[in-house]
């Protein structure tokens, strides 16, 4: 592998990381401050996604797309909080996790139901259609920069909120102890359900803005789902940091294993196995730290 | 009467109304029932993990498909395999992947183990799903089904449905007998010590990882059986067998029946398959196909479920009599 090939594939890496460090955070923060595990989160993925493809195609513009579908998305995530979730915070994990896997059933029908169930495709926006030059043959798009800018400007915000403000310190409060937050006169009903509409509207914008490199196709926030698990794992529950590292270590495991070739005794192992790498990598932390790299120890 | 008995004696009826089925019923109801039971003894085994120990597994399909590929890759090319060394071997292969897995995931709790159980699954899912040892994401077909011959003597011939659907029968009754004979051992009351207070059991000097291990092999070899059955019925094993649709309908079916009951996930079994059942056989009205789209009433009946009945039938069942006890 030459260096420029090694390059794109190391940007390719981190920016798949870096999506999935979007969708995973939300996921990981409405854990760990709100105890609740919503196994609909990928879901929100895939509806970015189509609500990306929609509403592009109605205001003939990505750009205005992108915060009317995050408006959305979030919206959603309100209304799904007030008529569901707060039913779920004194519940078990099991029921949290049927609950919401009812939901991405319903999700998904609805889906079927507005949208069809082809596969989509959403044009890159004229301003970030070019691409890098690197030699004669290779460069590399502008657009997958763009991803990853934007994924690293939200964890930064994202960190300034959570570390910095007012709000953030009392969602941090809130994570620790409900009842003595709540006595200090805040209401954490409504923290809660900020914190559960931003989870998903980070899950929604990686959705909308993946679209244009990724087909939009039915069944695609339950591929992402999955794999936001084994971040977590490996990260550790409710850890923003975790998530952040682990992110990118699948972003590169997954990438390089699909293009490295390897053989064992003759056997070829990669690139056949390589859906398969990132499992393995959750097996050797679980032997290692089976609280997750950054999680607390029970 | 006690409702011990009454129990006994309901347990006693809905054996012998299954076993009388095949009399009366027609070819689509009895292979119904066949699948009914294979998902009942699935459900079962499952119930072992989250209602008796406390373990909530979402990746139990891993073991059930398992066995069916076992049993797919155990057959040769246009002849037929053994029964009776092709059924514990299968077996043997999803209880030999439960104590890989099992080793790997019964070192976590709560809401790890049940992340960690759905990606082993997935896992394995990828693994047939795109590469070709198994005909990839097409699944593959067992061209024959197993012959069960001692010598000469044939005692059942799995071509024919109503002997499939007493071979599950015999199965499933069995898959009740042994699990309720570990419950009541020493050794299932150890499990429910764990599920209660791990803590306390460690303390009271139980090694509780192998006892966990142990418990998650079991319920892993039982969803064997249920796999290849489920292989011998349709002749065909796909990945969607290992999938998490599949995991996640079987803690439904548990939770619909009443954790922590043998009987409870049986029954569940057969409500969750009876409603899909009926629900992808709605009809057509006003050009939108009803039918298509069960999926929708499947996720709405869950989270409605989920938010009504958390205890399921069972209960119900205990607050009816709770009333009549009370004398309301």
């Amino acid at each position: 592998m030459d260096f420029y090939t090694f390059l794109i594939q190391l940007l390719n890496g981190v920016q798949y990381g870096l999506l999935l460090f979007l969708v995973a955070s939300g996921l990981t923060l409405v854990f760990g401050i709100m105890g609740i595990i919503n196994v609909a989160h990928g879901s929100f993925y895939m509806i970015g996604a189509y609500l990306a493809w929609w509403l592009a195609g109605r205001f003939d513009s990505f750009w205005i797309a992108l915060p009317a579908g995050i408006a959305l998305t979030a919206a959603i995530g309100v209304a799904l909080e007030t008529l569901v979730i707060r039913h779920l915070y004194d519940r078990d994990h099991l029921y949290q996790v049927l609950l919401t896997y009812g939901l991405i059933l319903v999700f998904e029908e609805t889906r079927s139901l507005l949208w069809g169930d082809d596969v989509r495709g959403v044009q890159i926006p004229e301003v970030l259609s070019a691409s890098i030059r690197l030699t004669e043959t290779l460069s590399y798009p502008v657009y997958r920069l763009w991803i990853s800018a934007v994924c690293l400007i939200v964890a930064g915000l994202m960190y300034w909120v959570l570390q910095k403000t007012r709000l953030g310190m009392i969602i941090r409060a809130g994570s620790f102890n409900r009842d003595m937050v709540q006595s200090l006169g805040i209401n954490v009903q409504l923290v809660y359900r900020i914190v559960f509409a931003a989870g998903i509207a980070l899950a929604g914008l990686a959705g909308m803005i993946a679209a244009p490199v990724s087909a939009v196709f039915p069944g695609m926030g339950n591929q992402v789902l999955i794999i936001c698990f084994v971040v977590i794992v490996i990260g550790g529950m409710g850890s923003v940091k975790g998530a952040m590292l682990a992110s990118l270590l699948i972003g590169l495991v997954d990438t390089f294993g699909k293009v490295i070739h390897l053989e064992a005794g003759g056997v070829r192992l990669l690139p056949e196995l390589s859906s398969m790498t990132v499992y393995l990598l959750m097996a050797i932390v679980l032997l290692w730290r089976p609280e997750g790299v950054f999680g607390r120890r029970p | 009467m006690n409702s011990r008995r009454i129990a006994i004696a309901a347990i006693v009826a809905a054996v012998a109304a299954l076993t009388l089925l095949p009399l009366f019923g027609e070819k689509f109801t009895v292979q119904t029932f066949t699948k009914i039971i294979v998902m009942a003894i699935l459900a079962m085994s499952l119930d072992l993990l989250i209602g008796y120990t406390g373990l909530v597994s979402f990746g139990h399909a891993a073991f059930y498909g398992a066995a069916a590929y076992a049993l797919a890759l155990l057959t040769p090319q246009y002849r037929a395999a053994n029964f009776w060394t092709s059924f514990p071997l299968s077996v043997a292969a999803s209880a030999a992947l439960a104590l890989v897995i099992g080793f790997l995931v019964v070192r976590t709790r709560g809401i790890y183990f049940i992340m960690v159980t759905l990606a082993f699954a997935q896992m394995l899912f990828f693994l047939f799903f795109d590469t070709k040892i198994a005909g990839g994401s097409d699944g593959i077909y067992i061209d024959v089904r197993p012959v069960a011959k001692i010598g000469e003597l044939q005692p059942f011939d799995l071509d024919n449905f109503v002997h499939v659907y007493y071979v599950a029968l015999g199965c499933l009754v069995m898959t009740f007998v042994v699990l309720r004979t570990i419950l009541q051992s020493p050794f299932g009351r150890v499990l429910a010590g764990i599920r209660v207070n791990e803590h306390r059991m460690l303390s009271l000097g139980y090694p509780t990882f192998r006892y966990k291990l142990a418990c998650f092999v079991i319920a892993g070899a039982f969803a064997g059986v249920a796999g290849y059955l489920s292989a011998v019925q349709y002749g065909v094993v796909n990945p969607e067998m290992l999938g998490w649709h599949l995991s996640a309908a079987l803690m439904m079916m548990v939770i619909l029946g009443g954790m922590g009951t043998l009987v409870g996930p049986a029954v569940g079994a057969g409500i969750w398959m009876l409603l899909e059942i009926g629900l992808q056989s709605l009809p057509q009205t006003d050009g939108v196909d009803i039918g298509k789209h069960w999926q929708l009433f499947m996720g709405s009946f869950v989270v409605l479920a989920t938010l009504l009945l958390p205890k399921g039938l069972a209960g119900v069942a205990d607050a009816l009599r709770g009333r009549e006890a009370r004398g309301d």
